[in-house]
């Protein structure tokens, strides 16, 4: 289909902000009489406060106050999982204690430095195999695992079942989940290659560039917080309710966002922002709160690790059959995340085995908070499974590309224990995409070939994750200068998705780009509730609110020109910012003629009746106060059918040195598969951008905490080994299959995560081809494991231990 | 109690002396409270956790006379303060004492390496993570290795040397200038010493708290490479997680003369693997009238490693040294 914008570039209005370094996050707002916070957390993994004496800090020269738990729950803290403003009941080196306001902040350190804190230091653990075991400290005060609806709850399995499981051996202890599909015994008999194994996952901290720092302060009744969000209103909507504030009196300004990777997608990941706010209403001054990168890293939250067991099991043809899969998985110090239910989920999304099982056990270590981070299961077990499906390949005789195709999800299928049916899948088109474009097949005699201690690797690995939501709202605004007003509260994380799915309204009515405005940045501009933004679901969601807005500003344009110039509604057409009649063209008038008649006729033309019925809270009262500003269309999405996918598929070589364990990516592609593309440079970076991820998840990034004082040891980007350029291939190719998904008005879904995971399956893959199909089952394979596979050495580390220095 | 990061730099008394003698003076003066700043790439983190609390520092950087890099009769001298890049680009260095300028150039990352010095690098504190958290370990005065316990993190520690303290030494250039025999100017209020590079350095059976001999009130002021090694056949290679960034998980330095295909002499110093560079004079002296080649490089490449005592994480180090070794002597 032929589109005005869609599938074009454009220049999101962001972009000479952020060039020009002119654009605002959230520190660098100031107001005037602002003082700084600074936050004393809990150096000890899991205690109890006791007491607080702070009457030495709060007698320092410029020292405007303190904001203890007892402040910002008067009732007691909430005996739950999830992050606190502020605690006494600390379970991770890290958690905040406590915030003291100064005049600037070395004066706000030196007093911190003044405040004497009694703790009851408490058992901690932070590995959960270890909490598994009959007398294994319990990371939480009541437990070790939080039950849905019942409260924190103990879990133990006898010392044998722990090491049994730690020996290499499919756990026996009862799991808290059991999920499955088919007949897993009859599957696995029908398998002439079964593989049986165990596997880690490091935790995956979130790590974004710009902290969560806010600055609050209170003005006329109403809160003004500055912050870093992936959503807008969304955040905003959450917000208001862990401050404790009316969504009318709450303005949130959030311009701009230095990373968001889920973390940041909603409030309950970022409850600190509760902090300047309720400092500020307390001292009555407007209140900066800066965070460190270690507090960044500590309550900043990490994908769970991972410890777990899987059998697979594959037919002659190379037919996944089963797949048996349990999984441990580290809830960290405040629970959260239900990453191993979705790893199970994606390995029957992609390879639409006949029977899966999930079994899986959440339990809680005194280590760093955990949620979201890019992927929830698909991409931990991503790495994990494409070695599998390579070293299969290889016993049965059937190529790696094929193994991959005869397993692919395709439109009509289903996927996940759910069985949820596609909306569409073009993944094999994505496959034969990936292998034309790098050269697969023609590559393959330089499979293991050496060159000196170097021996070549080649990789290809799939992504996958859900890509799409619904049941949001749309609001456009026109007036009589006839600009189209995109009200947009998506969210500027940086990834320009807020600008691209802006484009289905101005596709809707035909408008020039330089005249449309999204109006965006701030709560008070009155925005729509949207989705968070996260999960991949921001071109798919919105794409749907915009359209449908703009549909509705489209009809009541066509009614109003029928009332005034004669015909039916269905005569109408439009062009160059005109409606027109369609016999002929010359009896019309201009967008802005319409808006203007449609803001003195008022009533649902402003907004100002027959809104739609289902409007969230939050529409309404931006709706509301919208009303008889201008003209209005307006839409409530109805919910969509079926799973919307995004997929990805990643090919790509390298050679390792057996000699260092090190290894360059000689070449890369990684190929897209979201429906109709919005935005091209906006996809080519997200694929980019994955990619370098992927690296990480595969062989780089670290998540440790030592087990004899429970203190994180990689808390900054030098120790957690983000990749830098040189670890990257200088050019990673892209594309992208470019075909409709039913479900969008405009054929479009979503890609944010799966661009990761394709990179890490595809690069385990290659490691494990230049290693003669060794299978480390691990994420990440760092040099060390590769070196000690290479020697034979044997490490005298804990099986299957979280938090080991290997990952 | 372990301390958290603050993130903000404290109280501090900042002098910034403009010649040798006012600096000298107040290094002389101040002692132990007086923290040597030169890139600040070993300082800041330090003193924003307050993990390290002198009163005062002392920056060097306006000190010209400790900057540059100097032909002399019997080599080079090297001012202390001269940044890596300079050293790394330097067109003599890289044209006689090429092995420097290799590893100077794979130091760090490119931004650190314009602040960076040639001093900070070599008297830096060891990198081991539970010293840098302010953990009460020997090296800080207590009485405990986090790192040599049964559940000690202990993947980039030493394999050699270890006396309480299992820390190893984090430069890339000391192997190097251990290996180019060179010496380190020491200058004081009340004068000036010269050390040789290998004994420039300790471990912690000789002491605990510091990884060089330098006293309170001293500063290395340069280093000066003599040209025994001037125009050798060089080797050097840092193994490191990262390309960029990160600190040798194993590095080697090795410079030859090799006369008729035959190895007259030769110096090969591994760095990362003990709490100062390890020189191997026993693979030294065993490849001294052998070719330069791989057999050579098989035959003693297990005697690189004799001894080492790995620790629960870090037995890799040890075929790692091995394989660095060899590529050394094959080159």
């Amino acid at each position: 289909m032929a589109y005005m914008h869609i599938g074009k570039d454009f220049t999101p209005p962001d972009v000479p902000g952020k060039v020009t370094g002119r654009i605002k996050y959230a520190e660098d707002y100031t107001r005037e009489g602002m003082v700084y916070a600074r936050l004393l957390t809990s150096p000890i993994p899991h205690a109890r406060v006791l007491d607080i004496d702070a009457s030495e800090a709060l007698a320092m020269d410029g020292v405007f106050g303190i904001l203890t738990a007892d402040d910002v729950y008067p009732d007691g803290e909430p005996q739950s999982t999830g992050l606190k403003i502020l605690t006494n009941e600390p379970t991770l080196v890290g958690e905040p204690i406590l915030a003291l306001a100064a005049v600037d902040e070395k004066t706000a350190e030196t007093a911190i430095a003044a405040i004497s804190v009694t703790f009851e230091r408490l058992p901690f653990v932070t590995d959960p195999l270890d909490s598994l075991q009959p007398d294994g400290a319990d990371a939480y005060n009541g437990g070790n695992t939080f039950v849905f609806r019942q409260g924190f709850a103990q879990e133990k399995w006898t010392a044998d079942q722990v090491a049994s499981f730690r020996a290499g051996n499919e756990p026996t202890a009862e799991p808290q989940q059991t999920v499955a599909y088919g007949d897993l015994e009859a599957a696995f008999s029908a398998s002439s290659y079964v593989y049986e194994g165990t596997f880690t996952n490091a935790g995956y901290p979130h790590m974004s560039m710009e902290p969560r720092s806010a600055m609050a302060y209170w003005e006329d009744g109403k809160l003004y917080l500055y912050g870093g969000s992936q959503s807008l209103t969304a955040f905003a909507d959450g917000i208001a309710g862990i401050i404790g504030v009316p969504k009318e009196d709450l303005v949130f300004i959030n311009e701009a966002t230095g990373g968001g990777f889920g973390q940041r997608a909603r409030a309950g990941s970022v409850p600190v922002y509760a902090v300047p706010a309720k400092l500020s209403q307390k001292i009555n001054r407007p209140v900066m709160m800066r965070t460190t990168r270690e507090e960044e890293f500590t309550i900043g939250g990490a994908r769970q690790g991972l410890t777990g067991w899987i059998k697979v099991g594959f037919k002659p043809d190379g037919v996944m059959a089963a797949c048996d899969l349990w999984i441990v998985s580290d809830n960290g110090g405040k629970g959260g995340g239900a990453d191993a239910y979705s790893a199970a989920d994606c390995i029957s999304v992609l390879y639409q085995a006949d029977a899966v099982r999930f079994r899986g056990t959440a339990i809680g270590t005194n280590t760093a908070h955990r949620g979201a981070q890019r992927g929830p299961g698909q991409n931990q077990i991503a790495p994990i499974i494409s070695p599998i499906l390579d070293v299969a390949a290889d016993e049965l005789g059937v190529s790696r590309f094929d193994i991959r195709k005869i397993n692919t999800p395709m439109t009509g299928d289903v996927g996940g224990p759910q069985r949820t049916p596609f909306t569409s899948a073009y993944m094999p088109e994505a496959l034969d995409m990936a292998s034309a474009q790098f050269g697969w097949e023609e590559r393959q005699s330089r499979r293991r070939q050496t060159n000196g201690s170097k021996v070549i690797g080649l990789g290809i690995g799939q992504g996958y994750h859900n890509a799409g939501r619904s049941g949001m709202d749309g609001i456009v605004m026109m007036g009589a200068d006839g600009r189209l007003k995109v009200h947009n509260g998506v969210g500027n994380l940086g990834t320009y998705s807020y600008a691209a799915v802006s484009l289905a309204a101005a596709e809707v009515l035909k408008m020039p780009w330089d005249r449309v405005d999204i109006i965006t940045g701030r709560t008070d501009l009155h925005l729509p509730i949207t989705s968070p933004q996260d999960g991949s679901n921001s071109i798919f969601t919105n794409t749907r609110t915009f359209y449908g807005a703009a549909q509705d500003m489209l009809a009541k344009m066509k009614e109003i020109a029928a009332n005034e110039l004669g015909g039916a509604v269905e005569d109408y057409d439009i062009s160059n910012e005109r409606v027109h009649q369609i016999a002929d063209e010359t009896i019309g008038m201009s967008f802005g003629e319409v808006a203007a008649i449609g803001i003195e006729l008022g009533g649902k033309y402003t907004g100002e009746a027959e809104l739609p019925e289902e409007l969230a809270e939050w529409t309404q009262i931006a709706a509301n106060r919208l009303a008889g500003t201008g003209f209005m269309g307006i839409f409530h999405d109805p919910r969509h059918e079926g799973n919307p996918p995004g997929f990805t598929v990643t090919c790509c070589e390298i050679e390792l040195d057996k000699e260092t364990g090190k290894f360059e990516i000689l070449d890369m592609i990684s190929i897209a598969e979201a429906g109709t593309i919005m935005h091209p440079k906006g996809m080519d970076n997200q694929l980019v951008g994955g990619a370098v991820w992927g690296i990480g998840l595969s062989a780089l990034e670290r998540h440790l905490y030592d087990p004899q004082n429970g203190i994180p040891a990689s808390t900054g980007y030098w120790q957690s080994k983000v990749p830098t350029y040189l670890d990257c291939p200088l050019k990673i190719d892209t594309g992208w299959v470019d075909l409709p998904d039913p479900e969008n008005p405009v054929g479009a879904r979503g890609i944010g995560e799966p661009s990761q995971g394709s990179v890490s399956a595809a690069l385990t893959a290659a490691i494990t081809d230049a290693l003669d199909g060794h299978i480390f089952g691990a994420s990440p394979i760092t040099t060390d494991m590769i070196l000690n596979h290479i020697a034979g050495t044997s490490e005298e580390s804990v099986p299957l231990a979280q938090n080991n220095f290997r990952g | 109690m372990v301390a958290t990061s603050h993130d903000v730099m404290p109280d501090i008394e900042l002098y910034q002396p403009a010649d040798e003698a006012t600096a000298l003076d107040l290094a002389s003066r101040l002692g132990n409270e007086g923290w040597l700043l030169a890139g600040g790439q070993d300082t800041y983190g330090w003193l924003k956790d307050r993990n390290k609390n002198p009163s005062a520092m002392i920056e060097l950087t306006q000190i010209d006379a400790w900057k540059g890099i100097t032909e002399t009769t019997d080599g080079i001298e090297i001012g202390a303060v001269t940044t890596l890049t300079e050293i790394s680009k330097d067109p003599l260095i890289q044209s006689r004492y090429g092995l420097l300028a290799k590893a100077a150039g794979v130091v760090a990352s490119p931004q650190i390496r314009n602040v960076g010095t040639l001093g900070g690098n070599l008297i830096q504190d060891t990198r081991c993570w539970y010293y840098r958290r302010g953990l009460d370990c020997y090296r800080a005065g207590g009485n405990i290795c986090y790192a040599d316990s049964p559940e000690g993190l202990n993947r980039e520690h030493a394999l050699f040397g270890a006396s309480r303290c299992v820390a190893v030494s984090p430069s890339d250039t000391a192997p190097a200038l251990v290996a180019l025999d060179a010496t380190m100017v020491v200058s004081s209020s009340n004068g000036q010493r010269e050390i040789p590079a290998r004994d420039f350095f300790v471990g912690p059976d000789r002491d605990i708290l510091n990884m060089t001999v330098l006293n309170d009130g001293e500063i290395l002021t340069s280093v000066k490479i003599p040209n025994a090694w001037e125009n050798a056949e060089f080797y050097f290679e840092k193994v490191a997680d990262r390309n960029v960034w990160d600190f040798a998980l194993v590095n080697v330095a090795a410079a030859f003369r090799v006369s008729g295909g035959i190895i007259s002499d030769a110096r090969i110093v591994c760095g990362a693997v003990e709490c100062l560079p390890r020189r191997l004079e026993d693979v030294e002296a065993a490849i001294r009238g052998q070719s330069r080649s791989e057999s050579t490089a098989n035959s003693v490449a297990e005697m690189a490693t004799q001894g080492a005592r790995p620790l629960n994480y870090n037995h890799f180090k040890v075929p790692l040294m091995q394989n660095l070794v060899k590529r050394a002597i094959r080159g």
